[in-house]
């Protein structure tokens, strides 16, 4: 169980309440829950990396409870009620340094602090679809739904939200344009923020800037946007919608970019590499799919038997990955890599080398004498 | 036979070449030299053909060559037949060898080979389901059917159409509505679909049938599990009603079916065959004798409908009562009717799913 949490590079939520791990160099998927004690109302709603050395994950259930998941250990550590399972499923789950920050449907936010009971509890609005953190402020948080504009909230001053949308102007037959905000990420080095609504537009905020609407409104498809990631690359966004359309938008311009094929299904799940140019996604269709961001083929495909929920990446590179837990040995695997990529290249030139030889001999051959050549034929 | 005949229309055609020839020298008129000249090369062709085809089953060609490559478009084509009546005599002397060689071991003969079909050289699809899988059950245990599996709800089919149907699809719906047990037929009236659904929720539906039509011929099916999904959108074909079938049964009875599903292998297909098996009451009424079948082939759903018999200990007969028809999965969407904001569970995506024509998704 130990090992085969720590090859884990790729974690995900099933619908049907199964924390599962893949290992892609291995081309395994391991199921981390007991099958005697399955039921629906563990369903995992929202995953989340517990500490920022990634050895911790963080699982949202829909009955209320957070599960804390040690991948050294290969079990759960930990579960705690944060939630009333009446109040609706977790939209969102964060944590900063010293908290735990939980999201319901309901729109009741609330800041659990490590080591005291009292909770700090934001009502954002009912109908939230999702909360998101900013990944560089760790104490703020964006909440949306919907009918409810993507509000923007500083957690130490939780009173009021630091920033709110307006909704966009009325369209052409002048009529309110509705509300409904599916998934939200912000860009990071930058107080923008990006959405995506199930009216299918993709939406960029300026909370900077005076103006309370949307800078660039994007349209994709003509379904509801599900999901959305950020590409490591800033300035392109991924979005998903429910009929498995999967896309990558340029976020200057607000044009397509490409379309990454191959899924079946409604996405639930997306996420991006922080560093590579690759994007998980899973969904109803049942399978966890990566893809790469460069040339959009489709490099993994994984069937993991129940509809999936949600995807967490561990940061480490996915192929390699998995064995490196902690910070410290992170750095000396990057290093490795790069080592033997030197070795690879090396090693290519030398085989370049003799086949140029191999080609070019005999013609030198041919001017020179022909025993020699014959010598050379024979030392093949 | 076949290869004598073969022959003879290559005869025929090599005459037909000379009297064109002919014909041209006639045109040609006076120009004597140059008639005798081409009448000889005629001559010479006529040499020449008659030996090749005699010399064919030995040496016809040089390995790299090619039909294709002959210019002339009679002479390729002849070449062209020889080369086909010579790849059919060797498939043919073949055979017959091998059937010698099976009559002479007897029965120590090796097994015949299996044909090549689309069917068994199906690319392996890694969701098929495995009987002993906990978690596939379990999923399948607590999905949107379970209620139906454990004998918690009895079916209750709504049956209606797209808007204003014309007599087939009305025939066909009524047709519907005798196959399957406890199901009531209605005029659509121009309701919209999801104003229906939670109509039919409230008196204790469980699905709801909407029989599309274009051109007045039935050409889709929805078929929604209600009260929470999943639906189904299916394209029909092939429909053929009762009046226009040979040898149908009478009537049929209003006896609760027995159900066959064949070949619902993958995920998706289990889906599907719970979501057709659903329609039906649990337990059949052997009295009635009758069996509905869906029958999966290349992803086509075949629907048959027949009485059985048994004759003796061994014999069966069956007759078809009908309708048949043919359906084809076009989306698979998690809740009940909503095609704009609903989550797709599966959508057939022609190009990107149909790249191989040994890929099934059912």
């Amino acid at each position: 169980m130990v090992s085969k949490s720590q090859d884990c590079s790729i974690w995900l939520g099933s619908e049907t309440g199964i924390l599962k791990g893949v290992s892609l160099t291995k081309k395994q998927a391991f199921n981390f829950c007991e099958m005697s004690s399955l039921s629906r109302d563990q369903e995992v709603c929202v995953l989340t990396w517990g500490d920022p050395q990634e050895s911790e994950v963080l699982v949202g259930c829909a009955n209320g409870t957070v599960k804390t998941f040690s991948t050294e250990k290969g079990i759960f550590t930990e579960s705690r009620e944060c939630a009333d399972h009446l109040q609706g499923k977790f939209t969102g789950l964060a944590v900063t340094d010293s908290a735990l920050i939980t999201c319901v449907e309901s729109g009741l936010l609330k800041v659990w602090k490590e080591g005291s009971t009292d909770t700090v509890e934001i009502n954002a609005g009912s109908g939230v679809c999702r909360m998101r953190q900013n990944k560089s402020q760790r104490s703020r948080v964006a909440t949306g739904g919907k009918e409810n504009p993507l509000k923007v909230w500083d957690l130490d001053r939780p009173d009021k939200p630091i920033f709110t949308a307006k909704n966009v102007k009325n369209d052409w037959l002048d009529l309110r344009v509705p509300i409904w905000v599916k998934d939200m990420a912000f860009i990071p080095d930058s107080d923008k923020i990006v959405t995506c609504t199930g009216h299918h537009q993709v939406r960029l905020y300026d909370p900077c800037t005076p103006q309370r609407r949307p800078v660039l409104e994007v349209e994709f498809g003509e379904y509801p946007l599900t999901a959305l990631a950020l590409a490591a690359s800033q300035d392109s966004v991924v979005v998903g919608n429910t009929q498995g359309q999967l896309a990558v938008l340029d976020l200057r311009k607000g044009l397509v970019r490409g379309c990454l094929k191959g899924l079946a299904g409604g996405v639930r799940g997306l996420e991006c590499h922080p560093t590579l140019p690759l994007v998980a996604s899973c969904g109803l269709d049942r399978f966890l799919r990566v893809h790469s961001l460069d040339d959009r083929k489709l490099q993994h495909k994984v069937y993991l038997k129940s509809r999936l929920n949600c995807v967490l990446l561990s940061s480490s590179s996915l192929e390699y990955g998995g064995e490196d837990l902690s910070g410290d040995v992170e750095e000396v695997k990057q290093e490795r890599d790069s080592e033997e990529d030197e070795v690879w290249d090396a090693m290519e030139t030398v085989t370049e080398k003799t086949k140029r030889h191999a080609n070019e001999e005999p013609e030198v051959g041919n001017t020179e004498a022909e025993a020699k050549k014959k010598r050379k034929v024979a030392k093949k | 036979m076949d290869s004598t005949a073969t022959a003879e229309e290559n005869m025929d055609y090599g005459e037909e070449s000379e009297e064109k020839t002919f014909k041209k020298k006639k045109d040609k008129g006076k120009k004597a030299a140059k008639v005798k000249k081409s009448q000889e090369q005629t001559m010479k062709k006529e040499e020449t053909e008659p030996s090749s085809v005699d010399a064919a089953p030995s040496t016809a060609f040089p390995p790299t060559f090619s039909v294709s490559e002959i210019k002339n478009k009679q002479r390729r084509h002849l070449m062209f037949m020889k080369l086909k009546q010579e790849k059919r005599k060797l498939r043919l002397e073949i055979r017959k060898k091998r059937k010698k060689e099976r009559e002479a071991l007897g029965d120590k003969a090796p097994p015949k080979e299996v044909p090549k079909t689309i069917e068994n050289q199906r690319i392996y699809d890694e969701t098929t389901v495995i009987p002993e899988d906990e978690e596939v059950a379990f999923d399948e245990g607590t999905d949107e059917f379970s209620a139906y599996f454990n004998r918690l709800t009895n079916p209750k089919v709504l049956i209606t159409t797209s808007d204003r149907p014309k007599t087939r699809t009305i025939q066909f719906c009524d047709q519907l509505a005798t196959v399957i047990p406890d199901a009531h037929v209605y005029y659509r009236r121009g309701l919209a679909l999801k104003r229906i659904v939670p109509q039919c929720v409230s008196r204790g539906f469980t699905y709801l049938m909407v029989i599309n039509e274009d051109r007045k011929v039935p050409n889709g099916m929805v078929l929604c599990h209600l009260p929470d999904g999943p639906t189904a959108h299916f394209k029909i074909s092939n429909v053929r009603l009762r009046k226009e079938m040979k040898r149908r049964g009478k009537e049929p009875t209003e006896h609760s079916p027995e159900v066959i599903l064949n070949n619902f292998t993958t995920r998706l297909g289990h889906s599907i065959g719970r979501l057709f098996a659903a329609l039906f009451p649990h337990d059949p009424q052997f009295v009635g004798r009758q069996v509905a079948t869906f029958h999966n082939q290349r992803d086509f759903i075949f629907f048959r409908f027949h009485r059985y018999i048994f004759k003796n200990e061994k014999k069966v007969g069956i007759q078809e009562l009908g309708p048949r028809f043919t359906l084809k999965l076009r989306s698979l969407q998690k809740g009940t009717f909503d095609s704009k904001f609903g989550e797709y569970e599966w959508v057939h995506k022609r190009h990107e799913m149909d790249t191989s024509r040994r890929k099934f998704h059912l």
